[in-house]
C-alpha cells in the first residue's frame, strides 16, 4: 500500500465502541472475509468476583502503537482493512474494552490478522486497567 | 529537574501523575531506570518497566536530553 495509514481506523473512546462502525469502515465489495474480535469485561478473574474496570491509557502513544499494529497486521497478512477501537475509563461487567474488525478478499487472512493484532495489542499499547473487586482494587499484570 | 510522567501502578508508587529527578540531561535510559530504582524501590518489584522517550519506547542506550517527555510504562494490560 503506498499510503502508510490508509484503510487504517484506529480509536481511543471513552464513550461506548460501536462494532456496526467498525464493520462500516472494513466492509469492501472486493472483500470477502470480515473478521472481528471483541473484548469484553468479564465477571470473574482467577476465581474473583470482579465489579468493574478502570482502562487508563497514555493516549498520544497508545494510539502511536495501535496504528503501527493496525499498519504490520495489513502489511503482514494483505488485509484490505482494520479498525483497531479501545476503550478508557470505567467499564461494568459486559461492556466492550476493545473491538477488531479487518477485511480482505478470503477468510484466513482475516482470522489471522485479527489474532495477531489483540495479541500484539496486549504486548505493546501503553493502556493499563485496574480491576475493582469488593475487597479493594489493583493494577492487572504489574505484579508478579 | 526533569519531570517523568506515571501511569497505572507507576503513579501509585510515586504518589501521583509525575515525579521529578535531578540531572538527568545527557544520562542514558539505563542510567535513568538506576535513578528510579535507587528513589523508588518499589519500582523493582514490578514484572518489568519500560521508558517512554517523545512517545516512543527508548532503548537503554539513548541519551535524555533537555525538553524530553518521559513517561514510566508499566507493565501494559489492555484489550
Amino acid at each position: 500500500m503506498a499510503d502508510s495509514n490508509s484503510h487504517i481506523d484506529v480509536q481511543l473512546s471513552a464513550t461506548a465502541l460501536s462494532l456496526q462502525a467498525c464493520r462500516d469502515f472494513v466492509v469492501h465489495p472486493s472483500c470477502g472475509g470480515l473478521c472481528f474480535f471483541e473484548g469484553t469485561i468479564r465477571d470473574l478473574n482467577l476465581g474473583a468476583t470482579v465489579t468493574h474496570l478502570e482502562f487508563e491509557a497514555y493516549a498520544p502513544m497508545a494510539v502511536k502503537e495501535m496504528t503501527k499494529i493496525a499498519v504490520a497486521a495489513r502489511d503482514r497478512f494483505g488485509l484490505h482493512a482494520v479498525a483497531l477501537h479501545h476503550r478508557t475509563g470505567d467499564l461494568a461487567i459486559g461492556d466492550t474494552a476493545v473491538i477488531i474488525a479487518v477485511s480482505s478478499v478470503h477468510r484466513k487472512p482475516a482470522f489471522a490478522g485479527c489474532e495477531f493484532i489483540i495479541d500484539e495489542l496486549k504486548k505493546t499499547v501503553p493502556i493499563w486497567k485496574r480491576e475493582f473487586r469488593a475487597d479493594g482494587s489493583h493494577w492487572l499484570n504489574a505484579h508478579p | 529537574m526533569m519531570k517523568i510522567q506515571c501511569f497505572g501502578v507507576a503513579r501509585d508508587i510515586a504518589g501521583g501523575p509525575y515525579l521529578s529527578l535531578d540531572q538527568l540531561e545527557g544520562r542514558s535510559v539505563a542510567e535513568l531506570r538506576q535513578a528510579l530504582l535507587q528513589a523508588y524501590p518499589a519500582f523493582g518489584e514490578l514484572v518489568s518497566f519500560a521508558i517512554a522517550r517523545n512517545e516512543e519506547y527508548a532503548s537503554d542506550e539513548e541519551r535524555i536530553e533537555a525538553g524530553d517527555q518521559l513517561v514510566i510504562i508499566p507493565p501494559v494490560a489492555g484489550g
